[in-house]
């Protein structure tokens, strides 16, 4: 008897809370609509492609498909990570990570700290529309650019070498001259807009703080050593620990475009993002290609998700999720 | 201690003088290259000033400027597009995201988000678009990969947020639906962000180069961009340029064709008017980056 009473009683509220299930969508149905083409858009064009890293398991054939190559298990992450590519790739992509990372902090830092001593409004503005111009360039236009700098006939940098009596150096076909061309090209096109992300920090300082440490007798540079440095940390730190969350993710305009896709230049210009082009250009070996992708985009996940665990501890507000 | 600020403030701009320079000099020798004669470029090599002026390169450019009128048709087409589309419905997107009583929000905003942290790579990519879509070498896969970007969608879902929200429960209790909330008061509401994100998406779009290099093959689809790149890596190309644009009445002298100064002369044409324009509204690229506190 009891038992029945139970089940009598349990009835009505599942159907209830089937009818507010319903209800609920219903009563949501109207934003949801809303959100539809968005939604689809995403499930085609970043959902379902995510299902193809099945063919990094596989002897991928052009002819036979995804679903009809055959596996081979883990064989195509093998034959990468035992090859001499590995090794390059990874430590071009991570070192020129670093490097602009490093690069790009300081000079941005140093430039907005330089530009707030600028007390004229036009010269100011000057200044920041001409350093923020590369911005509105793709990587193609600046190609033009480092294009007519290192031409070993008729480059600037050539002609300048030689009035000076020296000897043109071939810049497209000697590796060690691009572990310094790449950063500086990398640096010239963005520091202006981190350089200006820097200054907006800067105008947010009380200038109390300014007119008093001037009370006690600090100089300009003192000022900027225990005022505006300081007050500067927070971003540089929230900014950097982001970026090294993307370190895995190379500029694939800058390391393709700026050397030419040169084959004598890999040795110091290939990274993970031209490796992976190259190799679905060829089309050899599409397998480990997906491999080497699959890879870079798991690793990107965990330090995206690593780097975010730290910001939050330091600062909660400006943690990503 | 006036004087010393003054001395200071001099080398600070003396500095910026310099650096400055070396941003603006690069575009002066463009124009330069552009306009010197092929021959005195040869022997002279780059000058930030013509050694011998010439404005040969572009009378070629503009006698077969076929390839450079389909290619800016095109960019200019599915840029626009791509930039009017995707604003819509990442607002429509954002807009349910911004509400605090929407019940799939959580799930909603993770299904957005997670696309910013993961994906299946270029490979997949590639032949799920190829093969399965049929979109290589067509102008929609300029467009619809590129519509929804899970950053613009949080920047916009941010703003929202910040909009008085009686706004939207007086107009429930006068009976609108969210559609019309969402159209005759937010989205109007909005012009700041939905321009911010309007120049952002348009630069990148126009800007665009590598989609033609992996997926469009007949050349009468080529973005300027990419139609540069291939300028200036192929110098075969140019010739090949003017050789397959037949023009009725005029004989093209192809023996003389000026293929390195015609290349900076491509450059300008194809890059100079939006060079011009972008700079003007600096302010909105600032601020889309420094968007803060954009937490999903």
């Amino acid at each position: 008897m009891a038992k029945l009473e139970i089940k009598k009683a349990e009835k009505p509220i599942t159907n209830k809370r089937k009818k507010s299930r319903w209800k609920e969508f219903r009563d949501n149905a109207e934003l949801s609509a809303l959100m539809l083409p968005g939604m689809i858009l995403l499930l085609i064009f970043a959902y379902i492609p995510m299902f193809g890293i099945i063919i990094a398991f596989k002897d991928y054939r052009n002819n036979l498909g995804i679903f009809k190559s055959k596996w081979v298990g883990l064989d195509n992450f093998k034959f990468f990570f035992t090859s001499q590519d590995a090794w390059r790739i990874g430590r071009n992509t991570v070192g020129y990570g670093l490097l602009f990372i490093i690069l790009g902090l300081i000079a941005a830092v140093l430039v907005a700290i330089l530009l707030y001593e600028v007390r004229n409004r036009a010269a100011l503005k000057f200044y920041q529309t001409s350093m923020i111009l590369p911005h509105f360039l793709s990587w193609v236009i600046i190609g033009y650019i480092t294009y007519i700098l290192l031409e070993p006939d008729m480059g600037i940098f050539n002609k300048i070498i030689q009035a000076f009596g020296g000897k043109g150096l071939q810049w497209y076909s000697e590796p060690k001259y691009w572990v310094f061309i790449l950063p500086i090209v990398n640096l010239w096109k963005t520091v202006g807009l981190k350089s200006i992300m820097y200054y907006a920090a800067l105008m947010g300082i009380d200038e109390q703080l300014y007119e008093a440490a001037q009370l006690d007798g600090a100089g300009r540079f003192k000022q900027i050593l225990y005022i505006t440095i300081p007050s500067l940390v927070p971003l540089m730190v929230i900014l950097t620990i982001l970026d090294v969350g993307h370190i895995i993710k190379g500029d694939f305009g800058l390391f393709y475009t700026i050397p030419r896709d040169v084959g004598l230049l890999y040795p110091t210009t290939d990274i993970i993002d031209t490796y992976v082009y190259r190799g679905l250009r060829t089309g050899d070996d599409i397998g480990i290609t997906t491999a080497v992708g699959l890879f870079q985009s798991v690793v990107g996940l965990l330090m995206v998700v690593g780097t975010n665990l730290v910001v939050k501890k330091i600062s909660p507000e400006n943690s990503l999720f | 201690m006036k004087k010393q600020n003054r001395i200071s403030n001099i080398i600070i701009n003396l500095l910026f003088c310099v650096g400055s320079l070396l941003f603006i000099l690069p575009f002066v020798l463009i124009i330069s290259a552009s306009f010197t004669e092929e021959a005195a470029l040869v022997e002279h090599g780059y000058k930030l000033i013509p050694s011998v002026f010439s404005t040969e390169a572009y009378k070629y450019v503009f006698r077969t400027p076929h390839q450079l009128i389909d290619s800016y048709k095109i960019t200019i087409i599915y840029s626009l597009l791509a930039t009017f589309l995707g604003v819509i419905v990442m607002s429509m997107l954002a807009y349910p995201l911004s509400r605090p009583n929407y019940k799939y929000k959580k799930p909603a905003t993770f299904f957005i988000f997670f696309t910013m942290l993961f994906s299946g790579g270029l490979v997949p990519s590639y032949i799920w678009m190829t093969r399965y879509l049929h979109l290589g070498d067509t102008i929609w896969v300029y467009i619809l990969p590129f519509l929804v970007n899970a950053f613009h969608v949080i920047v916009i879902r941010t703003f929202f947020q910040g909009l008085p929200q009686s706004l939207v429960e007086s107009a429930k209790i006068d009976g609108a639906s969210e559609l019309q909330i969402f159209f005759r008061i937010v989205m109007p509401l909005s012009k700041p962000v939905i321009a911010t994100i309007s120049l952002l998406t348009l630069l990148a779009r126009w800007n665009d180069w590598n989609t033609a290099l992996i997926y469009i093959k007949s050349s009468n689809l080529y973005s300027l961009q990419y139609l540069l790149q291939k300028i200036l890596r192929e110098a075969e190309f140019v010739k090949n340029m003017a050789d397959s644009a037949p023009v009725a009445g005029i004989d093209l002298d192809l023996s003389n064709l000026p293929s390195i100064t015609i290349r900076f002369a491509m450059c300008m044409v194809a890059a100079g008017p939006m060079l011009v324009v972008f700079p003007f509204f600096q302010k909105y690229f600032a601020k889309g980056l420094t968007v803060g506190a954009v937490k999903g």
